[in-house]
Order: C-alpha cells, then structure tokens, then sequence
C-alpha cells in the first residue's frame, strides 16, 4: 500500500502519474493522505490520527479507506 | 560560445491536420545550441503552410512530385544548391526517403550531407514486413496478413478474429467489425493507395509514441516517450504529454541496435489494459510532435544535424516529464502574389 515514489503532488491537491501522463484532482483529505503516505508513514498511523481529528466511527473510516485505496490501485497510483 | 552560420532544407512543410514534420523539425533546429541556422524550405504543393512561415524559412523552393523518380529530384536539388550553399538536408517525408537515400552520395558530391536509414532498414520496417521484422528481432508486433484481393479478407479474419484494422500501405487505417465493411473498406483504401493492404489483428488499449534518435551504429541517441492526449478523426496527436517510462525507451534502444537505425524515427505503440505494448507502426523520421522533445531537454534535429555534419553525438539525459504540448490552427495571411510565385515560379 505504497504510494509510488514518482508520482507528484502539489499543495493545491493535484496528483500527476508520469509513468501514465495522468492527472487527477484529490479533495484536501485525499491530498493530506497522499502526501503522508508518499513521505512514508504507515497506513496505521495515518488512520489514527485520522479517527483522532474527525468524528468518524473506525468502521466507516475503514470503508473510506478502503475505497481511496480501490481508487489509487486502479489509477496505477500505488506500488504493486 | 557564439553560433556558426549554417544553412540548412528541409521538407515536410504540411502543417495541416495531417501534419509533417518539417515545421517541428524547423523550430528545433532554431534552437540548436551550436549552430545560427538559415532554414531552406523545400515544398511540393502550393498551399503548403510551412511555405508562409517567412519567420521560420527564408526561402521555398518546390520540388518534383516524388513519383518523378530520382533523377528529376537531383536536377531540382542541384539548382537550389547553387543559389543556397545548403549543407545538410533533412527529409521529413516516407514516400520521399527512397529518393533522397539513393542520391546520398551524389548530394554529397555538392555539398549536402544527409543523416538517413539505408534502404535496407527503411525496408525492414514498412507495414507489410512489420510483421516478420517483429519476429526476427523479438520484438511485440501485432499479427498482421498481407491483403492482395478482396477475398483474402476472410482468411485473414479466421487467423485474426474480428475486429480487424485495415491499412493503406503507406496511410490511413480503418477499424472493421464485419466482412461486408471490411470488403467496402478494402475497395475504398485499395483505390486511395493501392495493393497490397494489411490486415492486422485488433488491440485496444492507451496510444503511445516514441520519438526517437539512433546513430547508425546501433546506439539509442535519444527516447522521448509521450502519450497522446487528443487525437483527431485522423488519428493525429492534437496534444501529448511525455512520460516516464523506462520500458518504452527499452524498446527503442532494441529497435535502435537490432537495425542499426541511422537517423530519427518514431514507434507508434499501444499498451494494453493488461500493460502488453505492441508497436503498431515505425516511421523513418521524426513525428510532427518532435518539438515536444526539444521541450523535454533531447533536441533530437540539432543532435541529427551534427550527426550529418559528422561531428560526435553523446547520449541525451534525463526526459523532462510532464511536458504538454497543445497544438492549435492559425489563419496565416499571405498575397495572391506569394501564391503565384511559388505555385509559378517554383520559389518563394
């Protein structure tokens, strides 16, 4: 579940792939998420400060998560 | 490090939606680094946009439809050579290429270096030996047939399956679902450009294209891959992107050393939802998008240039990736009298 290591993102939430010449526009959340992971934190972590700051149950979290994730494997976003 | 004059022709003026390369190729070689470059433009129509561009080309000159044959071109050659002092030409044409290989050493005799594939090469890799030339270098080319008659369609659509791409030899393409469009693509596409035609298995996927420099001697120069963003009803690039793909520019540097390619060229690839590439095409000269490559740090004309000149050419670096291009239309404005000159007199 990492991202991989080429892929850019700027602070305005935007995501470039080079290897597909692909861009995407994440929410602030996703962006937040993408730039964690891309400085390596583990997925762990990122959830609990996640479920620290928000009022979101684990359970549905996980379901979030789950589904960006869905969405940065089928972008070809994460290393396989 | 001032700039040595240096004059140089090139062809490949129909900036149209169909495009040459020759416009591309003048705005690189603009920016060469190490030579203040005079462009000679050499046209075969009238109308051909490049022609107008008097910021890019100081002079145009129109040469003999390509069906002329050799001699009639060396004759032209020759009279522009003594008004210009040209010193290397770049083709940006294939069905011209033939022409202007044979006359590499008569060119010469005047003054005019090319930087060109042999025929050999430029033979290996033409639509109909596609195919077997994959084969003999292992590299990933759709299966295709060869279509003589009409009735060859369905012996190639039992070895293919449907749908099948039909191919002019040299241009245009059609995608066919049955045997009753196959055969009315097969009358329209033979009467356009002759027999054979090519039938070549179907493959969906991404359009990507590699343009690409090799030395003759078997060493990649330069691999800009890019990915076409827009494509018009032509199948043209209208807007790319470059990317990073290390896979892609393995292909061109196989390409590059299983023929010893001498000069530019460009893969034209797809990349299936499963990640396979296939190269659909090889075309003997630079694309119409090869700006993009000056954008992305490889001037691959300036590089052709001293390769012609004979002087030594190092591999390219890194691409910049992420560079766009976007083409776009511009109404030119030029005199009726332009017109009559160069559509007249043959020189603009």
């Amino acid at each position: 579940m990492k991202l991989k290591k080429n892929i850019a993102t700027s602070e305005a939430g935007f995501v470039f792939n080079p290897a597909t010449g692909d861009s995407f526009a994440a929410s602030p959340l996703a962006a937040e998420i993408l730039e964690l992971l891309k400085a390596g934190q583990a997925p762990a972590a990122i959830q609990a400060s996640l479920l620290a700051r928000y009022e979101v149950s684990a359970s549905q979290l996980q379901r979030d998560w789950d589904d960006l994730m869905a969405q940065l494997h089928q972008f070809q976003l994460l290393e396989s | 490090m001032s700039r040595r004059p240096l004059t140089v022709a090139l062809t490949g003026l129909n900036a149209t939606d169909s495009p040459g390369a020759g416009v591309a190729v003048a705005r690189a070689l603009r920016e060469s680094p190490e030579y203040e470059v005079r462009l000679i433009g050499l046209s075969y129509e009238a109308l051909e946009p490049g022609i107008y561009l008097r910021e890019l080309f100081a002079k145009t000159y129109l040469l003999p439809y390509p069906a002329a044959g050799s001699q009639a071109l060396l004759e032209r050659l020759e009279y522009v050579q003594q008004q210009e002092n040209i010193a290397v030409i770049i083709p940006n044409f294939d069905a011209e290429l033939p022409h202007f290989i044979r006359l590499e050493p008569q060119l010469r005799a005047v003054g005019i270096r090319l930087f060109v594939p042999t025929l050999a090469q430029l033979e290996s890799r033409e639509k109909l030996n596609l195919s077997a030339f994959g084969t003999a270098h292992a590299l990933p080319v759709p299966a295709t047939h060869a279509l003589r008659q009409a009735t060859d369609l369905a012996v190639a659509a039992i070895a293919l399956g449907w749908p099948l791409v039909l191919k002019g030899r040299y241009y245009e393409a059609q995608v066919v679902h049955t045997l009753a469009a196959a055969e009315a693509a097969f009358g329209q596409l033979a009467a356009r450009w002759g027999l054979p035609l090519l039938a070549q298995q179907f493959v969906a996927g991404q359009e990507l294209n590699v343009a690409g420099l090799a030395d003759g001697r078997g060493q990649l120069l330069s691999a800009v891959p890019m990915r076409k963003l827009t494509i018009t009803d032509k199948g043209k690039a209208w807007a790319g992107i470059t990317l990073e793909d290390e896979g892609l520019t393995e292909l061109a540097r196989r390409f590059a050393a299983a023929t010893q390619w001498r000069g530019g060229f460009e893969l034209e690839l797809l990349r299936t939802a499963a990640g396979e590439v296939f190269i659909l095409e090889i075309n003997p000269r630079f694309p119409a998008w090869v700006y993009l490559a000056v954008a992305a740090g490889h001037n691959q004309p300036a590089a052709l240039l001293r390769l012609a000149l004979g002087e030594g050419v190092g591999p390219f670096g890194a691409v910049a990736v992420g560079k766009l291009f976007v083409r776009y239309a511009w109404d030119m404005i030029a005199d009726y009298t332009d017109f009559q000159r160069i559509a007249g007199i043959g020189e603009l």
